[in-house]
């Protein structure tokens, strides 16, 4: 694909930071939300799974990039689920040798990391037009910012729902815990929640901007 | 070998266990494609048929790979045949609805990442089914989807005529609908005896 050079980007600090925040896949693309809402009922199940997610999303990104020259463009979706499944059953035994009882508690969501769509976007999107090593980069990014986004919901669902921190109580002993958080609808509660003090951060800020344009306006 | 009676296994997956509202699997095209109610019959509809022969395909090739004893190529096949019988539904739609196909858009190729078939391959055979409840659960999935999507495409239409303050416009206000149908099923739990 020599004719197209100019799509590749500069590795900078953004290629890492973008999947943060900027483009977070969970608050900002709405992407992969299954896993985010089903495992999060816990602050351990929520980091191993943004653990999973992010090494199969890191390793597929490489190898997709890696061979991005050799798939032909009819097949490359086939070839990038393949590429990705074969990942997933890398983590699927590796969890189940390492821990049955997180084997037990992630369920089928760890064979679901195949149908993670945050995946196959960065495959589609970014893996197969750049260079290895912003690719490297931009996936661990969005496996961080992927990440997070599990954490800040399993966190507040914990908290909430059962009233402790990584399994350590935080609350004097009469607290009751809003078991509603820790059940289904608690995971679209919390995650609603969240949305919504992203739009009202970002709204605020854009109202301030307009209010210092207005400023500079009249000064003039 | 399972002797759950059928209805018991189509009530359990259309709604005690719904696959959208109590097991959060196919949340994107939920929340992408549930903003009329026309489209989203529709796409309940392709769901449902690509549910059931991935259902029906899943149960052949868990057998054979039983018999070759090569269980961990299962994920891989697994989504091989999904993503073929997508493509199919894909073509069929163009050919004979090009509006319907206009209007599903990106999400119709989708369906191949959409968690709720995958899942259904994968619990099917955790549970052990025979073929016949197999594709019973199958359309009790498909039908519970559809249900979630319709239910949900109808209060977006309402919500579409009422003035919603603009912090909660977009998707915080999908999610919180939802919720509210996820505690609403909720009420379901037990009906059908069983989990999962």
């Amino acid at each position: 694909m020599a004719e197209l050079p100019n799509t590749e980007e500069r590795l900078t600090p953004d290629t890492f930071l973008r999947g943060l925040w900027e483009e977070n896949p969970v608050f900002v693309m709405l992407l992969g939300m299954c896993p985010v809402l089903a495992v999060t009922s816990t602050t351990i199940n929520a980091l191993a799974m943004g653990l999973a997610t992010t090494f199969v999303l890191v390793s597929s990104s490489l190898l997709v990039s890696l061979l991005r020259s050799w798939i032909p463009k009819q097949v490359r979706i086939a070839s990038y689920i393949v590429i990705i499944a074969t990942f997933v059953t890398i983590v699927d035994y590796a969890i189940q040798a390492i821990s049955l009882e997180l084997y037990a508690a992630l369920g089928a969501f760890i064979q679901l990391i195949v149908a993670n769509c945050v995946i196959l976007g960065r495959a589609e999107a970014y893996a197969s037009k750049q260079r290895i090593m912003t690719t490297l980069v931009n996936s661990l990014g969005m496996g961080a910012g992927f990440t997070l986004a599990l954490l800040s919901l399993g966190g507040v669902r914990e908290i909430l729902g059962n009233g402790t921190i990584l399994g350590i109580s935080i609350f004097p002993a009469d607290f009751q815990p809003w078991i509603v958080m820790i059940l289904p609808p608690g995971g679209f509660f919390v995650l609603g929640g969240w949305l919504l003090l992203f739009n009202w951060l970002r709204l605020r800020k854009e109202r301030k901007e307009a209010e210092q344009i207005g400023v500079t306006a009249h000064a003039r | 070998m399972h002797a759950e009676p059928l209805s018991l296994i189509f009530l359990n997956a259309a709604i005690v266990n719904n696959f959208v509202l109590a097991l959060f699997l196919g949340i994107c095209p939920f929340l992408g494609v549930s903003a009329k109610k026309e489209t989203a019959w529709n796409m309940g509809l392709a769901t449902l048929f690509v549910m059931l022969v991935s259902s029906a395909a899943a149960f052949g090739i868990n057998w054979l790979l039983t018999e070759l004893d090569l269980l961990f190529l299962r994920l891989i096949c697994y989504i091989a045949v999904i993503a073929s019988t997508v493509q199919l539904v894909e073509m069929f739609v163009k050919r004979f609805s090009p509006a319907l196909f206009r209007s599903l858009g990106i999400f119709l190729p989708l369906i191949t990442t959409n968690c709720a078939i995958l899942g259904l391959a994968l619990f099917q055979t955790a549970k052990e089914y025979d073929f016949l409840q197999s594709l019973v659960y199958a359309l009790g999935a498909g039908a519970g989807f559809t249900l979630a999507l319709m239910l949900m495409a109808g209060l977006r239409e309402k919500l579409a005529l009422a003035r919603v303050p603009s912090v909660s416009q977009g998707a915080a206000m999908s999610l919180m609908l939802a919720g509210l149908l996820s505690l609403a099923f909720m009420g379901f739990a037990g009906l059908g005896g069983g989990h999962g």
